[in-house]
C-alpha cells in the first residue's frame, strides 16, 4: 500500500465525512454519524457505535455490555469499548485526552474508534487479525 | 566493558557479528520472548490503571534494564557485540547505511510492506515474525510513507531543556522531560520514530524489527543526556503514588530492580561519546 493511500486514510481520520469524500475513498459504502471524540465531553464520553464496510472490510465499533476489563484475559481497555474487524476483536486502548490507539497503530492516536478502525484496515492491507492470545 | 556505538560507526566486522548474534537469538527462541514480554506489556499499561512500561515515569527505566536484558542475551552468544544506538536526528534517511542490506536492510515493497533485502527478509528464511497481531509472517517496514519526517536535533534540543523528569497525572497526558520523549505530548520523538518506521514497528509487536532495539538505545542515551543537563532533577514520582512505579518500587516482570537503580548506566554499559 502506498504512503499516498495511508495519508488518504489519516486525512480521513481528521476530516471525518468531508475528507473521505475528497480522498475518493469510495469503498466506504456505510456512512454514519458519530459524535466527534474531540470538544468537551471528548475525553470523559464514550463515542457512539458504527458498523461499516471500509475498504472491502466490516468494521464495527460499540461499547461492550461485559464491562471492558471485566471481559476476558484480552483486557480490553476502551473503557469498555470494543473494535472488531471481520467479526475479529481489535485490541484498543483509549488515551487520557480522549484518543484511541490500537495494537495495530500502537504509536499513532487517533481521534475516534472509527478511525482507529480504518487506520488498521489500511494498515493491514488484506491480512486477518490474529486472535489476541498474547500476555 | 560494554561500550554502546553510534550505530553510524560500526566496522563491517561489528555489523556482521551483532547480526549474526541477533539471528541466533532467533534461532533459539530467545527473540521472541522479548517481543512477547514487551507486547503483554505495551497492551496493559493504562493511563488510568497500572502502567510500567509505557505512558508512564518508569517507560525509561523499564526500557533500560529490558535493553540490558537483550544486551546480555547477545553477548551469551558472542561477547564482543553491543547495542548500538540509531541517532535518528542525523541519519534521518531511507538511505542511510542502517538500512543497507549488510545491516538491517530496508524499506518494505509497496505491494505489501514486505523487506526484500538485508539479513531479516523473509526470503533469508532466518525471520519469520512469529509473535504477531496478524497474519502477516514477514518483516514489514515503510520508511518514511506519508511523507514523515524523523525529529530534528532543534526538537530533541527542545524536549532535553525541559527541567522536571515527569509530572502528575503521570502518564500520556502529563507536561515534563518523559512524556515528551516518549512522544504523547508535543513535538513527539520517540513515538514518531516507531510510526516513520512502519510495519511492525508501528504495532505493539514492534521488537519483531531489530531496529526496535537502536532506537530504544537512542532513547537511553538521551535519558542520560538529559541527566547531564539538569543534575538536580530527581526522578518523579518519589513515593506512594497509586499504579506508578516510585522511585523505589520494584518493576515487573524482573520484581528485583527499581527506578533508582536503573538511573546510572555506568554500572553496565558506556557511550562511545559522551552522553
Ligand atoms: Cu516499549
Ligand atoms: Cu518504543
Amino acid at each position: 500500500m502506498s504512503g499516498i493511500t495511508r495519508r488518504k486514510a489519516l486525512g480521513v481520520a481528521a476530516g471525518g465525512a468531508a475528507g473521505l469524500v475528497a480522498a475518493g475513498a469510495a469503498h466506504a459504502a456505510v456512512q454514519q454519524a458519530e459524535p466527534p471524540a474531540h470538544g468537551a465531553q471528548g475525553a470523559t464520553a464514550a463515542p457512539g457505535s458504527f458498523d461499516e464496510v471500509y475498504k472491502g472490510r466490516r468494521i464495527q465499533g460499540g461499547r461492550t455490555h461485559d464491562g471492558g476489563h471485566g471481559g476476558g484475559h484480552h483486557g480490553g481497555h476502551g473503557a469498555g469499548y470494543t473494535v472488531r474487524i471481520d467479526g475479529e476483536e481489535l485490541h484498543v486502548m483509549r488515551n487520557a485526552d480522549g484518543t484511541w490507539i490500537s495494537v495495530i497503530n500502537h504509536y499513532e492516536p487517533q481521534a475516534t474508534p472509527k478511525a482507529l478502525a480504518r487506520a488498521a484496515v489500511t494498515e493491514l492491507q488484506g491480512a486477518a487479525l490474529v486472535p489476541l492470545a498474547l500476555g | 566493558m560494554t561500550v554502546r556505538k553510534n550505530q553510524a560507526q560500526l566496522t563491517a566486522d561489528e555489523k556482521r557479528r551483532f547480526v549474526n548474534a541477533l539471528l541466533a537469538l532467533k534461532r533459539n527462541g530467545q527473540y521472541d520472548s522479548f517481543v512477547t514480554t514487551h507486547n503483554a506489556f505495551i497492551m496493559s499499561d493504562t493511563d488510568n490503571g497500572d502502567r510500567v512500561g509505557h505512558r508512564s515515569p518508569s517507560f525509561l527505566p523499564w526500557h533500560r534494564r529490558f535493553l540490558i536484558q537483550f544486551e546480555r542475551a547477545l553477548q551469551s552468544v558472542d561477547p564482543s557485540v553491543a547495542l548500538p544506538y540509531w541517532d535518528w536526528t542525523a541519519d534521518r534517511t531511507t538511505v542511510s547505511s542502517l538500512w543497507a542490506a549488510d545491516f538491517l536492510g530496508g524499506t518494505g515493497r509497496a505491494r505489501d510492506g514486505q523487506v526484500m533485502d538485508g539479513p531479516f527478509a523473509a526470503a533469508s528464511g532466518g525471520w519469520t515474525v512469529n509473535v504477531r497481531v496478524d497474519g502477516r509472517t514477514f518483516l514489514r517496514r515503510a520508511l518514511g510513507s506519508g511523507g514523515r519526517q524523523l525529529p530534528t536535533k532543534a526538537e530533541v534540543e527542545s524536549v532535553l531543556a525541559m527541567p522536571a523528569y515527569d509530572a502528575p497525572p503521570w502518564n500520556s497526558s502529563s507536561d515534563g522531560f518523559r512524556n515528551h520523549l516518549e512522544g504523547w505530548r508535543g513535538v513527539n520523538l520517540h513515538n514518531r520514530v516507531h510510526v516513520w518506521v512502519g510495519g511492525q514497528m508501528a504495532t505493539g509487536v514492534s521488537p519483531n524489527d531489530p531496529v526496535f532495539w537502536l532506537h530504544h538505545a537512542f532513547i537511553d542515551r538521551l535519558w542520560s543526556e538529559w541527566q547531564r543537563r539538569h543534575p538536580d532533577s530527581p526522578y518523579l514520582p518519589a513515593a506512594g503514588t497509586p499504579h506508578v512505579v516510585d522511585l523505589r518500587d520494584t518493576m515487573r516482570p524482573w520484581n528485583d530492580v527499581t527506578p533508582a537503580d536503573m538511573l546510572d548506566h555506568r554500572p553496565y554499559y558506556t557511550y562511545d561519546t559522551a552522553a
